[in-house]
């Protein structure tokens, strides 16, 4: 077939307006000649015979008349082994293999490795029946068995006529050849392409979460706790700690393989990961984090249109590895710089604006995103999933704003960051009262708790949240009314929020002891804590009720800096327990 | 500018706006530069045939058969080390009556870092204000701006830092900056002998706004000379931001842009953070730290243009009149240096980051001592030792007018803890309190 060709009629900023003389599909990609540099870009609009195209460069120096030639393809994601431990741009172009210290434009690097091989070993039989995502063989990618699967593109079913004998091979290397019915034969090697904006559906089912995905934040798993294949969103104004707890998660968290978006962020804070990750080992495996890493970095900076084709391209991956049966986290930071990358092009399109000038179908391409993630069956019966966890970053910190509400409808965990807690150095800052999850509302969670911690554990959160719900409420009472002026029962009332909040909210995320807590270490704090609140000592006046649960917090937070279980830790409990004594 | 010869001339204005003018032009590139009438004007877009020019320093006057003449490449600088000590306007040309420096013509706004490349910022830079050094530390490759109000002395404390900071070349983008502030920053320049290693873009509140919008990338282009060329420790002052952004918004305006927050373009992020992504550190130990000014009206930090760039950049410190001693101080509240972590305890002493920390501590309970006296609660006596600590605190440590290096400021702060508290109410670790606390 014929490639699709046209020439440059108009340019603003990055939208360029192309002449075509054959057809051209909506988000077809093209590359635009510009003296021998191809710049890429992409259709967003047809009219008549005009393709209005964004380039993901700086359009400087395009005039009218530069030649263009479209790829009859979307934009696409490069799937093979070798993407782990990469640090990509939000094209999936090696950062890594670009020459010199400024990123040229038009320098587009090859996202794998076509030199490497990898050893392989076939998982599929000769005349096996086969359909798109099935394992035909595997290869090992650092520790990971990385599935070679039938390609995501292929509809139907096919028979396996031959399969490549157990050795080395590169990515590119004819593995398998596949027949459909009609006996036309189909070659397949470890890599293949897939379509970013399109999701990965070869899957068998996809049920409710019915896990729970730890991330050794207190405050997450025991009051908020997200799902594995669930979906969860931070918003909070600058300075609220959104990046240490998106980094604390993506260090602690019970994942496979971690894949971080960092979309239109600081670039300062993305060398923080580059440099600590390579050295942080990981818990559960004692191998470096950056092995099970995949970064797709498109800062602030860098060109607006990779910045909104970034975060799928991170979720294309996160899909591709779940098809190979691996629990994947997706971090997105922040999802507002996406919004903000949309709108900017809307605006540029000349499309009636809808709220705060961001285009009227905000919510349901956020929605869209969102519903990507998941637990699913995969036709083989195992299980995989895609957990997403997305910042965003509201204007003011004002909740009310369309990104951070239309987000609010698409995921189900809420974890909201205050300026208040942040000023008061209560971190992490997540709002006690104002976050929740709504799967701690499923009966498969709850069930699913029940059985991996204690039974009754959910009511047991819900006591907590109920103490400091009601603590919150005595505090009020106290600034209007004065110390002396309420009953004492709300002084005793305030100081057990404060001693949930202090000891089980309040989380030092620079601590190498206290910034993880297993699950079962939260059982037993949680239980402690409970327990303390159920006594009901008698206190002559306000300040001895203060004394007396102010010294407990101080004992507690000294508990939560001791390693569990270990003398330190023992001693402490002693201490506790002759307070309450006394 | 001097026309040449191989320069495309057209004389037919199909329209003309406050800020732009439109005419039908053969082989016209985006972004290149043109004059108008002899004004400077840039490509902005480009409809077939049909050339929008956005002219910098306004249409006023122009006429329909007005003289238009491309040069067909962007705004460039010519770079050399004889920038140093120079005064520019915002197209690079010299105001100090010198000669026009000569050198290799560099684009402006050329493209950014590759992420990859990039190195973690870890050198210290001291100012010998407390509020910045103690508290908020800066770190060279860090961008951060000061948020304050029209009526602080910001322009004052940002050329107290340049001097005081060790820096191969300091460069100043003013913009809208009043002539009587443009004449101070030359005069401090000179008074301290530092002119040969200060270069200065300037557009003055006499000049058109929309001149403004070249005056950084005109100075980041300058400062990637020496950090990137000449492997050197570069400071770049920017002045005032949010006025920057002003001149953003009339542009987008002119030209029926769909206004976002607060009337701004719906691209000021990116705008922003193009600029304030500029500061780096770089693998052959050049650097370039910018030091912004974004004013504020009213200390409202939800406007979009200091929202936008609390984003972007790492952190801001915030200046503020101290009611209780009328000291100018950078609050220790709502400042935020985000790569401080990188240096304090680590290049600084080791008791740096628990004597910060349980001083701001101690402050903030000052401050809540100070709404109980206004609620008419009694005080205990800890909150009236706070309130003493604060304003002494304040006066002696916080002061933007008193320049000491980092162990004096720890001193200082050890000998008040011991002044008005006991040990414990410091919370601060035994061994740091057996080193350090007076007797």
């Amino acid at each position: 077939m014929i490639k699709t060709t046209g020439k440059v009629t108009g340019i603003i900023a990055n939208l360029i307006t192309v002449q075509i003389n054959g057809p051209v599909a909506q988000n077809e990609i093209c590359y635009i000649n510009l003296e021998g540099v191809k710049l890429m870009a992409e259709v967003i609009k047809v009219v008549g015979d005009k393709a209005y195209v964004q380039v993901f460069e700086s359009s400087r120096g395009l005039s009218v008349g530069c030649d263009v030639e479209f790829e009859q393809c979307m934009l696409e994601a490069t799937l093979g082994p070798g993407i782990l431990s990469r640090n990509y741009d939000g094209l999936q172009h090696n950062l890594e293999t670009m020459e010199g210290v400024f990123l040229q434009r038009g320098e587009y690097t090859a996202p794998l490795d076509t030199k490497q091989k990898f050893r392989f070993t076939p998982i599929a039989k000769l005349d096996d029946t086969v359909q798109a995502a099935d394992w035909l063989g595997e290869v090992p990618e650092g520790w990971l068995m990385h599935k070679i699967m039938v390609p995501f593109t292929f509809e139907g079913s096919y028979t396996v006529k031959w399969l490549a004998a157990a050795g080395d091979y590169t990515i590119e290397e004819k593995i398998a050849v596949l027949t459909d019915d009609n006996g036309k034969e189909y070659p397949v090697s470890m890599v293949q392409k897939w379509p970013v904006k399109k999701a990965i559906t070869a899957y068998k089912e996809k049920p409710r979460p019915n896990r729970v995905m730890e991330t050794g934040v207190r405050v997450i798993d025991t009051f908020n706790p997200i799902a594995e294949g669930g979906t969860g969103f931070i918003p909070g104004p600058f300075g609220c700690g959104k990046t240490v707890l998106q980094h604390a998660i993506s260090k602690q968290a019970d994942a496979e393989i971690i894949i971080m978006a960092a979309c239109g962020e600081r670039a300062n804070e993305v060398v923080e990961i580059f440099t600590e990750f390579p050295r942080l080992v990981d818990p559960r495996t004692g191998r470096k984090l950056m092995e099970r890493t995949t970064i797709i970095c498109n800062t602030s900076n860098m060109p607006v249109a990779a910045r909104e084709a970034s975060v799928y391209t991170a979720m294309t991956i996160a899909e591709y590895y779940r098809a190979m049966g691996f629990k994947v986290l997706l971090l997105a930071d922040s999802t507002s710089r996406w919004a903000q990358a949309l709108r900017e092009m809307s605006n540029r399109l000349e499309e009636l604006p809808g709220a705060d000038a961001f285009p009227m179908d905000l919510s349901a391409i956020i929605s869209n995103f969102y519903a990507r993630a998941g637990f699913v069956y995969l036709n083989n019966g195992k299980t995989g999933s895609v957990t997403f966890i997305g910042t965003v970053s509201p204007a003011g910190g004002n909740l009310k704003e369309p990104v951070t509400e239309s987000t609010k409808k698409a995921a189900r965990c809420f974890y909201a960051l205050v300026q208040n807690r942040a000023d008061s150095k209560r971190y992490p800052a997540v709002d006690p009262i104002e976050s929740y999850s709504k799967y701690l509302e499923y009966p498969e969670i709850i069930a699913y708790l029940d059985e991996r911690i204690v039974p009754g554990w959910v009511n047991k959160v819900k006591e907590a949240k109920n103490i400091i719900l009601r603590g919150k409420e005595a505090y009020e009472q106290i600034n209007i009314l004065g110390d002396d002026g309420v009953p004492m029962d709300y002084h005793v009332r305030y100081w057990k929020s404060e001693l949930i909040d202090f000891v089980l909210l309040q989380q030092d995320a620079f601590d190498k002891t206290d910034c993880s807590t297993p699950l079962n270490r939260q059982q037993y704090m949680l239980d402690k804590l409970l327990g303390i609140c159920h006594y009901n000592p008698l206190f002559d006046n306000f300040e001895q009720c203060a004394t007396f649960y102010k010294d407990i917090i101080n004992v507690c937070r000294q508990m939560n800096y001791s390693e569990f279980e270990s003398p330190d830790f023992k001693n402490h409990e002693t201490t506790l327990e002759n307070l309450i004594k006394n | 500018m001097t026309t040449k010869a191989f320069q495309r001339i057209y004389t037919k204005l199909e329209g003309i706006t406050k800020a732009t003018v439109s005419l039908r032009a053969q082989s016209v590139v985006t972004d290149e530069l043109a004059t108008v009438a002899g004004r400077l004007a840039q490509v902005v877009k480009i409809n077939g045939d049909l050339i929008t020019l956005q002219v910098f320093s306004g249409t006023e006057g122009i006429a329909t058969n007005a003289e238009v003449v491309f040069f067909g490449e962007p705004p460039t600088l010519n770079v050399s080390d004889d920038l140093a000590g120079r005064f520019f306007n915002a197209y690079g040309l010299p105001i100090d009556g010198g000669p026009e420096v000569e050198g290799e013509a560099r684009e402006i706004g050329g493209p950014s870092v590759n992420p990859f490349r990039r190195k973690q910022p870890s050198q210290l830079i001291a100012t010998g204000i407390a509020g910045i050094d103690l508290n908020n530390t800066l770190v060279s490759g860090q961008k951060i701006p000061f948020f304050a109000d029209p009526d602080q002395p910001y322009n004052q404390v940002m050329a107290d830092v340049a001097l005081r900071a060790k820096v191969d070349k300091i460069i100043l983008g003013g913009m809208g900056l009043s002539n009587d502030d443009y004449l101070y920053f030359k005069q401090v320049f000179e008074n301290a002998g530092a002119l040969g290693h200060i270069i200065s873009f300037v557009n003055t509140t006499e000049q058109p706004p929309v001149e403004r919008l070249l005056v950084p990338d005109m100075a980041l282009t300058a400062a990637e000379y020496f950090a990137v060329d000449k492997n050197e420790k570069v400071l770049v002052l920017l002045t005032d931001m949010t006025l920057y952004a002003d001149a953003l918004s009339i542009v987008s305006n002119r030209m029926d842009q769909i206004p976002s927050k607060d009337s701004m373009p719906g691209s000021l992020y990116s705008d922003l953070a193009k600029l304030y992504e500029k500061a780096v550190q770089l693998p052959d130990g050049g650097s370039i730290t910018i030091i912004a000014v974004t004013t504020l009206s009213g200390g409202d930090i939800t406007h979009a243009i200091p929202d936008n760039t609390g984003y972007i950049t790492e952190g801001q410190l915030f200046l503020r009149t101290d009611s209780d001693t009328g000291k100018v101080i950078v609050d220790p509240f709502r400042s935020l240096s985000r790569l401080k972590q990188l240096v304090i305890g680590k290049a600084t002493r080791s008791d740096h980051p628990q004597v910060m920390n349980a001083a701001v501590r101690l402050y903030a309970d000052a401050a809540n001592a100070k709404t109980k006296l206004e609620n008419g609660f009694d005080l205990s006596d800890y909150d009236r030792r706070t309130l003493e600590f604060a304003k002494d605190y304040s006066e002696n440590i916080l002061s933007i007018d008193i320049n000491i290096d980092i162990n004096e400021m720890l001193d200082r702060t050890w000998k008040l803890f011991a002044k008005y508290f006991t040990k414990p109410e410091t919370a601060i670790k035994q061994e740091f309190i057996n080193q350090y606390w007076p007797n």
